[in-house]
């Protein structure tokens, strides 16, 4: 169980290149992250869309390695 | 994804103007984003009903193939997924919620 924060954040960066993020553990266990994320592509999405756009990212791991991860998603 | 469970799901979206599928009951949340979604909606005075997904593995998978969502709490509103726990309580903070309530024509406390 758990994810590297630095393995969060590459997983994104794949799928959004042009990403400013930012995620902090707020536990310390690599289990609860928060992370805001500013990208070009959430332009004229819904929030829903955003968010989906970033568990795409992740993979399956959303929900599975990754219990939690607290979302604010902005248009760039 | 199983048709049967499909139609389950939309079974509880038909009866039910407003959903919640969470972990634990709206008395007794199992986790802290279900009871942040279930308080928001106790604080505006909505009639939810709440549907505990760990007493029913099947929908408890499902509804995230449901809505293509990979968590758990999700709030429907008229058969409308509207968010997960992030979008809820941004949405509440801003009015949004509110908003989206009053379209919905659902009624809720207003101060």
């Amino acid at each position: 169980m758990g994810l590297k924060l630095e393995e969060i954040r590459s997983l994104i960066k794949k799928a959004l290149p042009d990403a400013e993020i930012k995620i902090e553990d707020l536990a310390g266990d690599e289990n609860h992250y928060s992370a805001t994320i500013k990208s070009k592509a959430f332009s004229g999405k819904s929030i829903i869309e955003q968010h989906k756009i970033v568990y795409k990212a992740l993979g399956n791991k959303m929900g599975n390695e990754l219990h939690a991860l607290a979302l604010n998603t902005k248009e760039l | 994804m199983d048709e049967n469970l499909k139609i389950k799901i939309n079974k509880y979206l038909e009866d039910n103007e407003v959903c919640l599928f969470m972990k634990g009951t709206p008395e007794v949340p199992q986790c802290g984003f279900s009871m942040a979604i279930s308080n928001v909606l106790k604080h505006l005075n909505v009639n939810f009903k709440g549907i505990n997904v760990l007493e029913d593995n099947e929908i408890r998978e499902g509804i995230k193939q449901f809505s293509d969502w990979p968590t758990i709490p999700q709030l429907y509103i008229k058969k409308e997924f509207v968010g997960g726990c992030d979008i809820i309580k941004e949405m509440f903070e801003k009015g949004d919620l509110q908003k989206k309530l009053k379209e919905k024509n659902i009624s809720f406390k207003t101060n």
